[in-house]
């Protein structure tokens, strides 16, 4: 049986440059597990594991951010216990249910 | 309120303009509030990772890391002459009193006088695949980099009009990062044409050629007079087309677009202070007025840094410290008249280095121009440059408020900051008239978006 090619989504988009360490911390991406780096924000951690973060509401589109500065308000995700909040500006933390494609549980 | 009794006073914004404007009022022995969304000071342009990320500044910050070191270490040493306020979000602004969202849920802090210190994010032009996971404004380009040491991409493409493409061209190399293009849509004899008004601030100067220099030394030239820029991708950015000043066409593999087109005053909270605005004809934008020291239009708020026009991080800190002067003078309290003096003539300066600037990287009216009817001008919400044409003559749109109330385009989550004004230049050539004309979207509460779950606590 031939499997389908894994979609565009599934490949990082953010690339770490090797420019400082730290602990992993283990978060997921819906349900499934992901491992972000201490110092990350939201956004970093979820971007190094996909190549977006949420559900464009008004289309059939993805969408992974834009101005990284709190401005445009294009990273609000979604978390599974209910939290909502903007990637750019929230620290990733352990345990995190991070939800993009998935609905809230 | 007399001068001997203690004014409240607060301070919006710890980039370079709030902190500068902070110290200054702990030196003259007053007591600020200085309220800011992030965690830690700096603003955007001396933005520090967050806690765990933390890299020396010279890795970054580069040329400017002592200034950098200088502001973040400024709320140390005045200590408790400042009460800051970190993640904090002022998300209204009635009368004289502030509407705040912070650590501690909901609070409202009245104010005798106001410094605004707001800033500035990417100016924003729409083009074909703009929308797609992937493309960035450079200034995201830059802060990934900065903030998280990440780049927005494995082979990245940086578009720009302005003086932030080289620098991000030469921190994204000098990273490790790949840069497959570094793509200028301006051209480059204005550059040439207005060397001397740069040169009112020489090491300014310098410093660019120095990037752009080294830039050309690893290679990767900056390409003067791009046009048609588009992003290609299938759910994700596969690759960035364009066309060169002689009307060739280019393609080339990528996965991520940093690219923006200068840089927008935040000004919100001065609009809801009711603050009269200026038309700048030059950057084709709304901007609150305020005289060379700072004061506003309103007796009781100031303006300094790039909210209240761009200016720049060194202008910002020239500007916060003689507004906060201009502030203490309106107190009735003594002020250095020789410092003022040396303020003004550093800000002379600017202004006179930043018009060379402006002239030199010109608005880009040729991407404006070519946004097609199926663009999406409103990322927020989805409507097109199409939906904005038609109703612009259809339902006999004039100005960007009505606009906004027929098609929903700025209504969204970012209260129309990355399509307000790409919306009004394509209002204002569908109805053809000059883009003044339209006007601008008033500021509505609140600015960014509160969750109302927070209120209930």
């Amino acid at each position: 049986m031939i499997e389908d090619a894994p979609p565009p989504s599934s490949r990082p988009l953010f690339h770490r440059l090797g420019l400082r360490d730290g602990a992993p911390i283990d978060f997921t991406i819906d349900g499934r597990p992901a491992r972000a780096m201490a110092g990350d924000l939201l956004i970093t951690a979820i971007l190094t594991n996909r190549s977006d973060l949420r559900r464009f509401e008004f289309g059939e589109a993805m969408r992974a951010g834009f101005c990284l500065m709190g401005g445009c308000q294009d990273c609000w995700v979604d978390l599974a216990d209910g939290r909502r909040v903007r990637a750019c500006s929230t620290p990733v933390e352990a345990g995190m249910a991070v939800i993009v494609e998935g609905r809230r549980a | 309120m007399n001068a001997t009794s203690s004014p409240r006073i607060v301070v919006v914004g710890a980039g370079p303009a709030g902190l500068r404007a902070v110290a200054t009022l702990a030196e003259a022995g007053l007591k600020p509030t200085l309220i800011d969304e992030a965690r830690r000071p700096g603003g955007q342009i001396y933005r520090q990772p967050p806690a765990g990320a933390d890299r020396p500044a010279e890795a970054l910050y580069g040329f400017e890391a002592g200034k950098a070191r200088a502001l973040h270490g400024l709320l140390d040493r005045l200590g408790a002459a400042v009460d800051h306020r970190p993640e904090t979000l002022v998300w209204n602004l009635f009368d004289a009193s502030l509407d705040l969202l912070g650590p501690n849920g909901f609070e409202t802090v009245g104010f005798d006088r106001l410094v605004l210190a707001t800033g500035a994010m990417d100016r924003i032009l729409p083009f074909p695949g703009w929308t797609l996971p992937g493309v960035y404004t450079l200034g995201a380009a830059q802060i990934a980099l900065k903030a998280q040491g990440v780049a927005i991409g494995r082979r990245v493409a940086l578009v720009g009009a302005g003086p932030l493409l080289p620098l991000v061209v030469h921190q994204y190399l000098k990273a490790g990062a790949e840069v497959v293009a570094a793509l200028d849509v301006t051209p480059l004899g204005p550059k040439i044409r207005n060397i001397f008004g740069l040169l009112a601030e020489p090491a300014t100067v310098a410093k660019g050629v120095w990037y752009t220099l080294r830039n050309l030394l690893a290679g990767r030239p900056i390409r003067s007079s791009v046009r048609a820029i588009r992003v290609e991708g299938d759910g994700r950015v596969e690759a960035l087309a364009w066309t060169d000043a002689a009307g060739r066409e280019h393609r080339i593999a990528c996965d991520a677009v940093g690219a923006s087109f200068g840089l927008r005053s935040e000004a919100q909270l001065a609009d809801l202070a009711g603050c009269r605005f200026g038309f700048d004809a030059v950057t084709r934008q709304w901007i609150p007025v305020h005289s060379a020291a700072g004061r506003s239009s309103r007796a009781d708020v100031y303006l300094a840094g790039d909210g209240a026009g761009i200016g720049g991080a060194d202008a910002a800190e020239l500007q916060g410290e003689r507004a906060a002067l201009a502030l203490v003078e309106d107190l009735g309290r003594p002020v250095d008249g020789g410092r003022v003096a040396d303020l003004e003539r550093a800000l002379a300066r600017q202004r006179r280095f930043r018009a060379a600037l402006e002239a030199a990287y010109p608005f880009p009216t040729h991407i404006a121009a070519a946004i097609g009817d199926d663009e999406i001008v409103c990322r927020c919400e989805g409507i097109t440059a199409g939906t904005l044409r038609r109703t612009a003559i259809d339902r006999d749109v004039a100005e960007m408020n009505r606009l906004k109330a027929l098609t929903r385009c700025g209504m969204g989550r970012c209260q129309g900051r990355v399509c307000g004004q790409a919306a009004a230049e394509v209002l204002a050539a569908a109805r053809g008239v000059e883009v003044e004309a339209v006007g601008r979207l008033r500021g509505n509460p609140p600015i960014k978006p509160i969750a109302v779950k927070e209120a209930l606590r």
